[in-house]
């Protein structure tokens, strides 16, 4: 029981009130005095309560409940309420022991476009140069708009419980935004109109939006695609005309350097759990070959671009070494796929068949 | 199909009726009760229908339950309140005006405008009027009753008229507002009523609200599963909680018809329905 006093002339009134209201017990016997007998609905609602797993990495559960949902992990969760529908409930499809530290490490290493990037510095180059580089710049924001939308996408699926692989994959995405913040603005610089964009690029892309499944998506996507992209954007880096286009292309590589060792990281956790994995992965490659295979695949204008970046000018002896540079790309782009494939457990003759059946779009 | 199913009256004053008792429906279904329900615009004609035994029962205002007594006795029938939310049980009704005004009584109310909820409204009409009669000021004629008729014939349920009878006395143009004891907790807190801006000049004795009213036509089985039921109802429950949170209870208490005097004696003072349940208000078209 507990007896309330207090100066305000309708405490009385106010507090019978909310009494009702709360469940609780008034009462202003005797008078001039207001008791308030505890009513039994507050502790009811914790009956049954349970706690959301443990609050670190090391105490997640398998399966979340959906009625956790948006809870903190580890914390007191009320019985009942919604159970939104977040499909990505499975710990061993989703979660990667070296979530947690990536998160951190890409926390630590976002970077400002305003500042990282010089971009007081020149990029006064020949007409033939800036139209490459504009239609490199065209066709790499393509592609990071593919490679923002797909962890956005993923990330709205994965079980709150999972909490370092959403963050992850938020920074992921929002990585990808400062991509396409930079490239595009590298492609404006100089007040060119943007390249072109070709059917058989974005068929290519389109078969990574349309892959529900979160490890084949994150295998097509960030193990061969952004693994792939490594290898352009330190081709990008190598040749590139001027000092902007080399920042902008290094600073991606950076973080697409941590998507690859995610999207490795959480396929060889799984590959361990599901002997099931490999065949699914193979599948998932030859699947989307078959259905590219009447598309164009790289876009013919970004192929010539690369040519040119590499060459430097239109003389047969230049454009005789970028073509040689260009294919040393697609070389170093198969040899880091079947580095990769292999460290998924995949031996060597197949690394390379699979290899050589991703998409022709690079990503 | 009567005999079968339990039907229940119940008025759609806001679009959450329909979640309620869908809510219900479900609920009770799957404890065995063949239930349903059908939805009226106005308290008038559920109470009829119950009287008339179309209904087995009815969620009633405590003005539809005093209509429903009426009725009944007037054919020979009986009613009974079978159970209430305990936010149904003693409620007060209070007076208010504006802190800085010279008030300290209901007679120095004498020749000012008052303001009260709809015509058909318990808590913000009927019984703060009959109050000010027992304290010997004849509303219309001591007093200029001023109504705000919002949702007439939802018999108070709509907070509308309540809240501009609380602006109207912010702004200056009643001298005094009447509204149910929680209401004036809600309008001070949401700001209608800023702080400290008014204080209450009289409170009512304590009265009840909403009942659930059932017909002796109703089959005797099915009426009383339906009332343990309800009553077996918890809080601790993570199904029942969220259904009586959206009704407004925390436990079903047993229903009682000892909290309707006050409103029965102003049913009666104004002719609000005649003795036999007639409708014979003045200026009330639900
Ligand atoms: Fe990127
Ligand atoms: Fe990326």
């Amino acid at each position: 029981m507990l007896r309330v006093v207090g100066s305000d002339p309708a405490l009385g009134v106010h507090l019978r009130a909310w009494c009702r209201g709360a469940g609780h017990v008034f009462s202003d016997e005797p008078a001039e005095s207001y008791q308030i007998a505890r009513g039994l609905a507050e502790q009811q609602r914790w009956t049954g309560a349970e706690r959301a797993g443990g609050a670190a990495p090391t105490d997640i559960v398998r399966r979340p409940p959906a009625h956790w949902g948006l809870a903190a992990r580890g914390a007191l969760v009320e019985a009942g309420g919604p159970g939104p529908s977040f499909d990505l409930d499975d710990r061993d499809v989703v979660w990667a022991d070296l979530a947690p530290r990536l998160y951190a490490h890409a926390a630590a290493a976002q970077w400002d476009p305003a500042t990282a990037v010089d971009w007081g510095a020149g990029t006064d180059l020949p007409d033939d140069i800036e139209t490459a580089v504009v239609q490199v710049m065209t066709y790499l924001v393509e592609n990071e708009q593919a490679a923002m939308v797909i962890p956005a996408r993923l990330l709205a699926r994965v079980h709150p419980h999972f909490r370092e692989v959403q963050q992850l994959l938020a920074v992921q995405a929002a990585d990808e935004a400062r991509h396409l913040e930079v490239f595009t603005r590298r492609a404006l610089s100089t007040g060119r109109p943007m390249g072109t964009s070709s059917a058989g690029g974005r068929e290519s892309l389109n078969t990574l939006l349309m892959e529900p499944d979160f490890s084949l998506a994150s295998f097509l996507l960030s193990v061969l695609g952004e693994g792939s992209f490594l290898s352009l954007l330190g081709f990008l880096d190598e040749h590139a005309p001027d000092p902007v286009t080399r920042q902008v292309t290094r600073l991606a590589r950076v973080d697409e350097a941590r998507h690859v060792a995610f999207g490795v990281a959480h396929l060889e956790h799984q590959a361990a759990l599901d002997p099931t994995l490999k065949g699914r992965l193979r599948a998932a490659v030859e699947r989307r070959h078959d259905s590219l295979t009447d598309t164009a695949g790289l876009n013919a204008d970004v192929f010539d671009a690369l040519i040119i970046l590499a060459a430097g000018s239109w003389e047969p002896e230049a454009i005789r070494r970028g073509h040689a540079a260009v294919r040393a790309l697609h070389d170093a782009m198969d040899e880091g796929r079947r580095q990769r494939l292999t460290r998924l457990g995949f031996p060597a003759d197949e690394a390379a068949e699979l290899s050589a059946l991703h998409t022709r779009n690079f990503m | 199909m009567p005999g079968t199913t339990l039907l229940m009256g119940a008025v759609a004053y806001d679009p959450k009726v329909v979640t309620i008792w869908e809510g219900f429906r479900h609920y009770l279904a799957g404890k065995g009760l063949p239930f349903d329900f059908v939805l009226y615009s106005h308290y008038e004609r559920q109470v009829e229908d119950l009287v008339d035994g179309r209904l087995d029962a009815a969620w009633n205002s405590p003005l539809a339950w005093l209509r429903a007594q009426r009725l009944a006795a007037a054919r020979g029938r009986t009613v009974r309140s079978a159970v209430m939310r305990d936010t149904d049980q003693d409620l007060t009704s209070v007076v208010v005006v504006r802190a800085d005004s010279a008030y300290a009584g209901l007679g120095d109310l004498q020749g000012q405008v008052m303001g009260v909820g709809a015509v058909d409204s318990p808590q913000a009409t009927l019984i703060p009027l009959s109050h000010l009669r027992a304290a010997g000021i004849r509303p219309d004629e001591d007093v200029v009753v001023h109504r705000f008729d919002v949702g007439v014939g939802l018999h108070g349920d709509h907070i509308g008229g309540e809240r501009d009878a609380a602006r109207a006395l912010v702004a200056g143009e009643v001298e005094a507002a009447c509204m149910i004891d929680g209401n004036h907790l809600l309008f001070s807190q949401e700001g209608t009523l800023p702080a400290g801006a008014t204080r209450v000049l009289a409170q009512t004795e304590p009265y009840d609200h909403c009942n659930m009213t059932l017909v002796d036509t109703a089959p005797t089985d099915l009426a009383e599963e339906f009332v343990e039921l309800l009553l077996a109802m918890s809080y601790a429950d993570p199904q029942v909680r969220p259904l009586l949170d959206l009704e407004g209870l925390k436990v079903w208490r047993p229903g009682r018809d000892i909290g309707y005097t006050a409103l029965d004696r102003a049913v009666t003072q104004t002719g609000f329905y005649d003795e036999r349940g007639g409708l014979t208000a003045k200026e009330y078209i639900p």
